[in-house]
């Protein structure tokens, strides 16, 4: 999957949570719905992403934060992390 | 809840609920009235409710008092004065179609009085008819021919000879019907149908006295009038003076069968009037719950493509995309398709596949798709076109109210005050619901509408907007949160509805949100283009409506914030009060005919049917058992992810039911990129549509006239599909499913598709209650339908809303990707219009092509001139994603800075130029907003010309196609 694509897609959900008053359920409200929607291999490309500094720096802060919170439940069971 | 005594949902009347296969013509229209009368007919004491007429009266206790100018479709006339009636104490022949019943009153429908008026009167149309009875095309079906013989005419004494109207000239400018004035008695039917029933006001009636006649606008031919040959007229004449061509050719059909349109999404229910297994009309039931006997120019006339020549009947196979097709039977199409499937499984893994289910086909085809996708190919690769269209309405109404489905029946707007459509183009898009719509504007309803262009309902006979709010593509949210701005701080929540039904901390956080200045309709006008005050009027209006409806589109949902817009919707009625009754609601207008249905049966790839999460492990237990398969607990791809993923080589193989990816997915080099890196695209379709010309397996599909089945429109109302004829490839698109799970090596054992109903229901709590024999017993049932609601839900959330307390989401505005910038200054809109449908392979196929034959790029004057843009000139139109060449249409429909086009042509190539930003939630594209620039050029663009190559290169395979071995195997399966 084309990591840039899914940077910008997961952009997109954070600046949609970001505007929640309370920051841990908008936090929480990002993983969710990465997790809820987003097939395996998705997440497993943007999380291979956080680790390559020039990708975790293009993402949104609340998402940087809501992937680096929920890294493990977002790992798909089984998943090859490169 | 429970439907009242006359099924319109919570309505006090005391009419009896109308059996769904009752076709009397009971002269006049039901009444609804919470008061009943009786009355004394020939004798005979009738009961019936206040407002109803003597004739209904009469015709409901068995007395069909003889009548022509009558019918209950539309409101009495009292023209042809055959219906008359002796009333006790009363002087003269009332006309009984004109008379309300009243208590006591004593009427007699036949004396010799009267029998001598009646005959008078048939004696006057018969001088001046033609006596040509026994060619007639209408011979059999003729009410002028009944009432002669009712009224026992047996002599014309005026003789045939004095001025007459029989040698007036046809006009057969319709290709679907014919208008012969020399026939026609001037009863009014069909201009009263053109006005009550359709709502265009096309027709009048031309002259005074003798010279009256039935004239389309300004007596032009039909064609060239506003005519939009929805054919309510020719439903109702009464003679074979407006008359389908097709009966003309054909003669009277010998039986019918009630099906369901496979057009658009309001789903409505029309008789296949037929000869032997071939269609003479398609015609609209007059109990269809959906239409109430009203169809359009697609359901009713455009079903010719289901035997076009086009059609592809024998299953076809070639190993890459430059070879030429070979025909080979059922068992090899199957075989290789499935070795394929494992052979890729089996080297890129259990993921690297998928299906999309169509939302054209049937509920039981779309299940079984997604069941083969999740039990046999072992993974939840599967989507469907919903993705593309109504996706965040599934999200967005979840998040909010609980369910993701509309709220209402379409007849429910005739209760509503004031109606708000937002990004909807109900006359072109859904046109037998905005008669509906229309029909309440000229009662009296208020209506506003929110779109960028300024759309047929907007300004149209007897209907007028009081507010348009022509907003800048890509603002819907900004607009929605401005409403909102309006209705907290001017006092208008209706706060103990809030109270009682909503979560009251999302509700605070939601109200602290809006009450922002930035949210001001003042603050806002600089984003939408709207003044200030008339957001302020319309969100005043709305608010303070009795019952304020909101429907909405596709000009709602496909958007960056799609799904944001659809939650602040819910918000607006929630806040208004305007959820739980008739009259008001949140109404998604569904774009094709089974959307709704397509995703209650678990098409998308995070869902199983009934939109239950795949991660719930409980619910996921109960399809395993069911199906005695292990499922994955994680969402699959959606569509556009598998595009990405084919891209980028971990996505090889698809399985696609009747969906033209190629030609409706937006950024069209991008998708055929993606299918070009596939290595086995299997296409069941009626033709060769553009994705099949990327496919390597090509199954025969059937149309809707083959095959049993059921569709559910959007008012969630799940109506019966009847075969009609055997399927032209020898198998319907649901047994060709089943033969490929078994090739898989996944047992599926159908024999009916009721039994898939079965399934369903045994599965899903919110069909608990369907099954084909309650369908047939009731018409059409609006789910949920269960044990707390065993004739289905015409109106939701009444009591409670579905998830319990309802809940605001907070909707902040966020500019979309696609800004204008010096570049790309315009933007690009999409929509569709009245004769066409979606890709254009069914329509494209009929006569409906006389209305439009191209896809034309809108633009406003001012944007036009700027450029030297003449009408008709050509026009290139780049954005970031491809560029495109079309004829231009100037037209003040556009505002400055926005171009539309339509996308019914594949050699238009619109999706060339949309690109992919999608909605934030769900993927779903920004179809609605692509900054373009737009300049005059001399030839089509460099995609078009390659197009062009690729597509005679495809034919030219279709042509050379190799059917000897097809007929070999053929043979050889016979033989055995």
């Amino acid at each position: 999957m084309d990591v840039n694509s899914l940077v910008e897609m997961a952009n997109q959900i954070g600046e949609f949570f970001d505007s929640m008053p309370d920051r841990a359920e908008a936090v929480d409200g990002v993983a969710d719905h990465i997790h809820r929607f987003w097939a395996p291999r998705m997440r497993i490309a943007l999380l291979n992403g956080l680790d390559d500094p020039e990708v975790a720096s293009e993402l949104k802060p609340i998402v940087l934060e809501a992937l680096t919170k929920h890294r493990v439940a977002l790992t798909p069971a089984g998943a090859v992390v490169t | 809840m429970s439907n009242s005594s006359c099924g319109s949902g919570n309505c006090a009347c005391k009419t009896k609920l109308r059996d769904p296969f009752d076709d009397t013509d009971y002269g006049t229209p039901l009444r609804h009235a919470d008061i009943d009368v009786t009355l004394d007919i020939d004798g005979t004491s009738v009961t019936v409710p206040a407002g109803t007429s003597v004739m209904r009266a009469a015709i409901e206790a068995g007395v069909n008092v003889p009548k022509l100018c009558a019918t209950d479709s539309l409101e009495p006339f009292g023209s042809c004065r055959l219906c008359l009636v002796e009333i006790e104490g009363k002087r003269g022949y009332p006309a009984s179609c004109t008379t309300p019943v009243e208590a006591g009153m004593k009427v007699r429908t036949q004396t010799n009085k009267l029998q001598s008026l009646r005959k008078n009167v048939m004696e006057l149309y018969i001088s001046d008819h033609p006596l040509d009875c026994l060619t007639c095309p209408a011979n059999g079906d003729c009410e002028l021919q009944d009432m002669a013989g009712v009224v026992g005419l047996r002599e014309v004494r005026y003789g045939y000879e004095g001025a007459n109207h029989l040698k007036d000239k046809k006009d057969e400018s319709n290709p679907y019907f014919t208008y012969d004035a020399s026939k026609c008695i001037v009863c009014n039917r069909c201009v009263r149908a053109c006005e009550e029933t359709q709502g265009t006001f096309a027709l009048t009636i031309a002259g005074r006295g003798f010279e009256s006649r039935v004239a389309a606008s300004e007596n032009q031919p039909f064609m060239e009038s506003e005519c939009v040959s929805c054919g309510a007229c020719v439903a109702a004449c009464p003679t074979a003076t407006l008359q389908e061509k097709t009966v003309i050719m054909l003669g009277q059909p010998e039986h019918s069968v009630v099906t369901t349109c496979a057009y658009c999404g309001v789903g409505c229910s029309l008789k296949a009037e037929m000869k032997g297994s071939e269609v003479v009309r398609m015609v609209p039931n007059k109990n269809g719950q959906a239409n109430d006997g009203h169809a359009c120019v697609k359901g009713r006339f455009a079903w010719g493509y289901a035997t076009h020549k086009d059609r592809i009947t024998k299953p076809m196979i070639r190993a890459k995309i430059t070879d030429p097709w070979r025909e080979v039977s059922w068992d090899e199409a199957l075989s290789y398709a499935a070795s394929e499937f494992r052979r890729i499984q089996d080297k890129h893994g259990v993921d690297s596949i998928g299906g999309i289910t169509s939302s054209r086909c049937t509920n039981e085809e779309t299940y079984l798709v997604q069941k083969l996708v999740r039990a046999a190919f072992g993974n939840n690769n599967v989507d469907t076109c919903a993705r593309v269209c109504h996706s965040p309405t599934g999200y967005g109404l979840k998040a909010t109210l609980g369910e993701s489905a509309g709220t209402q029946t379409f007849a429910s707007v005739e209760k509503a005050d004031v109606i708000v459509v937002i990004g909807a183009n109900p006359t072109d898009g859904h046109p037998v619901f905005a008669s509906r719509l229309k029909r309440r504007v000229r009662e009296g309803a208020q209506l506003i509408v929110v779109d960028p262009r300024r759309i047929d309902i907007v300004d149209t006979p007897h209907v007028k907007a009081s507010h348009h709010l022509a907003l800048r593509p890509g603002t819907n949210v900004a607009m929605v949160n401005a409403l909102a701005h309006v209705i907290v701080t001017e006092g208008l929540v209706k706060e103990a509805f809030v109270a009682e039904r909503c979560e009251p901390r999302a509700f605070q956080q939601w109200r602290d949100f809006v009450t922002l200045e930035e949210n001001s309709p003042e603050t806002m006008e600089a984003v939408t283009g709207v003044p200030a005050q008339s957001v302020r009027e319309a969100a005043r209006i709305y608010a303070n409506a009795g019952n304020g409806a909101i429907y909405y589109g596709l000009g709602v949902t496909e958007h960056a914030q799609g799904s944001t817009t659809v939650m602040g919707i819910a918000n607006l009625a929630m806040a208004t009060g305007n959820v739980g009754r008739e009259g008001v609601g949140v109404n998604p207008l569904r774009g094709q005919n089974n959307v709704q249905g397509s995703c209650d049966m678990g098409s998308f790839p995070h869902e199983l049917p009934g939109y239950r999460h795949i991660s719930d492990a409980a619910v996921r237990a109960l399809f395993e058992e069911a199906w005695s398969v292990k499922l994955q607990s994680e969402p699959g791809l959606r569509i556009p992810n598998m595009f990405d993923a084919a891209v980028h080589g971990s996505f090889l193989g698809l399985y696609c039911q009747g969906e033209d990816i190629v030609q409706s997915d937006p950024n069209t080099q991008h998708v055929s990129k993606a299918l070009s890196s596939m290595e086995c695209i299997v296409v069941q379709d009626i033709f060769l549509n553009e994705t099949a010309k990327y496919a390597h397996v090509f199954l025969p599909g059937s149309s809707f006239l083959e095959k049993d089945g059921t569709f559910t429109n959007a008012e969630r109302r799940i109506s019966r599909v009847r075969k009609v004829m055997p399927p032209l490839p020898g198998l319907a698109d649901w047994e060709v499913t089943i033969k490929l799970a078994r090739a898989l090596g996944y047992e599926m054992n159908y024999t009916h598709p009721s039994q898939i109903m079965d399934e369903i229901a045994s599965l899903t709590p919110t069909f608990t209650g369907v099954s084909y024999k309650r369908l047939d017993e009731l018409g059409s049932i609006q789910w949920p339908c269960n044990a707390q609601a065993p004739n289905g839900t015409p109106t939701m959330h009444i009591d409670e809303f579905v998830r319990g307390k309802g809940r605001f989401v907070i909707t902040k505005f966020i500019a979309t990707p696609e800004k204008v910038t010096r570049k790309f200054p315009l933007l690009l809109t999409t929509g569709r219009i009245l004769s066409q449908y979606n890709v254009g392979a069914q329509t494209r196929r009929t006569e409906n092509s006389r209305w439009h034959d191209e896809d034309r790029l809108e633009i406003h004057p001012h944007d036009a001139e700027d450029r030297g843009i003449k009408a008709d000139d050509w026009v290139g139109i780049e954005s970031r994603a491809g560029q495109t060449v079309l004829r231009a249409k100037i037209t003040e429909r556009m505002q400055p800075g926005v171009v539309y086009t339509t996308f019914h042509f594949p050699e238009s190539g619109a999706n060339v130029i949309t690109t992919d930003s999608s909605d934030w939630a769900t993927n779903c594209p920004e179809y609605k907003v692509t900054a373009v620039q737009v300049m005059p050029v001399e030839q089509p663009s460099q995609w078009q010309k390659d197009y062009s190559r690729f597509n005679t290169q495809q034919l030219e395979f279709l042509e050379l196609r190799d059917s000897t071995m097809a007929t070999a195997a053929t043979v050889t399966s016979s033989g055995k």
